[in-house]
């Protein structure tokens, strides 16, 4: 896995996570603590990339859940972008594109 | 510790130096890796080593000063890799004993996970499970009362202990649920969401399929919660369809409200039910496509369906060259 961050010019809270490589159950610590402090960022906005991404397991989904939910708790925008369709029906299945879906209209419906 | 004195060990030694020494050294590199183990074992450490390599160069050569020094130096030197030499050697004895702990901890998983099939009139029923470590992150419950059939599938997020932990909550909280006897799928699945959402880490989530059969009304009624879809046989068509079920995982969302599905199962008619460690195989680069499964399930379907969920197993695990990267759980059943 291989994880950059790169700050976006336009706005100067707003990151993106462009992570290469794969993603699973040795790699999602390094990855959970590059992207949780990044959902902290009151305000801000985070925009997860996923377009190199080619392997992740339900470990990375889950730290993309506590990325999400910690980014509601602290009124941080969390999107994923470049979804390969691998991944996307990752995402579809266990139900995330949903949740993610339900907090982008500001709901925040998740247990935290 | 090895003493220096004229021991066995050093005796040894000497003879595989002067033999090495005078041109027999191909012959010699194997005992010497023998009795390199041997050392290793009786707690030689480095710095022993290169003692006993000066006993015998001072007892066969005579040594200039600068080289009795020179190893006099390396002596030294080589006390502070025995420091490490020791450090490794407690932390392979503590090892082990975290070994023989997860040993014990795997036996009780194993016997909490009511690995039993039922007797079914109405049905031949066939499961496996079979964790990438130790310990599985993996939970399946089949059970009969007489009237209908239940039957559960889950899959944990991530793997070894941590995993283990959370199958052994979403366990008991099965167990505890009242409606668990006579519950419908969807209220079975927005409780268990309940107990896993107040509970389990942020990011931690299960996914589940819970199945009910009614051998009355042959209707097989069903919930998901993020599960990967299971497989659908129909008898008539000769055709397998996915069991589309669509839901949450457990632990996303507080108030996740599950769908339920229902199908009628005419004789002859199978389901078959897997977690992803069986979908997200991966042969060599390539990802094993849901069709190749079913692929695999047509080559035995004919076989009682114990031997069914014996032969993916095996074939799947072919596949990965005999090592499983994730758990992998799979289930099937014959009407």
């Amino acid at each position: 896995m291989n994880l950059s961050i790169e700050r976006e010019n336009q706005r100067i809270n707003t990151n993106r996570v462009v992570v290469s490589g794969e993603i699973d159950v040795f790699t999602a610590p390094e990855f959970k603590k590059n992207l949780l402090p990044l959902t902290e960022l009151n305000g801000g906005a985070l925009i997860l990339d996923l377009n190199k991404t080619n392997y992740m397991d339900s470990t990375a989904i889950g730290v993309i859940v506590a990325a999400l939910k910690s980014s509601v708790k602290h009124h941080c925008k969390f999107s994923v972008v470049g979804l390969t369709p691998r991944i996307e029906r990752l995402f579809e299945i266990t139900g995330l594109t949903e949740l993610i879906a339900r907090t982008q209209v500001g709901g925040g419906d998740t247990n935290e | 510790m090895g003493t220096m004195e004229d021991g066995p060990q050093l005796a040894t030694y000497r003879d595989l130096l002067i033999r090495y020494m005078t041109h027999e050294s191909e012959l010699v590199i194997e005992e010497s890796e023998l009795l390199s183990d041997f050392l290793q074992e009786h707690g030689v450490s480095p710095a022993d080593l290169v003692t006993m390599h000066l006993e015998v160069m001072k007892q066969t050569r005579t040594l200039d000063r600068a080289t009795l020094r020179s190893m006099e130096f390396l002596i030294n030197m080589m006390a502070g890799y025995g420091r490490e030499y020791w450090e490794h050697q407690e932390l392979k004895h503590k090892q082990k004993q975290l070994d023989k702990e997860i040993d014990v901890a795997a036996e009780v998983q194993k016997a909490l996970i009511e690995g039993k099939v039922p007797h079914c009139d109405f049905a031949d029923i066939g499961a496996i499970s079979e964790p990438a470590k130790k310990m599985s992150g993996d939970y399946y419950r089949i059970v009969n009362d007489g009237k209908r059939l239940a039957v559960t599938i889950a899959d944990i997020v991530g793997k070894g202990i941590p995993a283990a932990m959370c199958m052994s909550m979403i366990k008991y909280a099965m167990d505890s649920i009242p409606e668990n006897k006579q519950g419908a799928p969807s209220s079975i699945l927005a409780n268990l969401n309940r107990v896993v959402a107040r509970n389990a880490d942020s990011s931690m989530f299960v996914t589940m399929f819970y199945g009910v059969y009614d051998p009355v009304t042959h209707v097989f009624s069903n919930s998901s919660a993020g599960h990967e879809p299971g497989f659908y046989y129909s008898a008539q068509q000769d055709c397998f369809f996915d069991l589309e079920a669509r839901g949450m995982s457990l632990g996303l969302a507080s108030g996740s409200r599950y769908k339920e599905y229902a199908r009628v199962i005419e004789p002859g008619d199978m389901i078959f039910l897997l977690t992803d460690g069986v979908t997200e195989i991966r042969k060599d680069r390539d990802f094993i496509e849901r069709e190749h499964i079913i692929k695999l399930i047509r080559r035995s379907m004919h076989l009682p369906a114990a031997r069914i969920v014996r032969r993916v197993l095996y074939e799947l695990k072919r596949m990965q060259h005999f090592e499983l990267t994730d758990d992998f759980t799979f289930i099937a059943m014959k009407f």
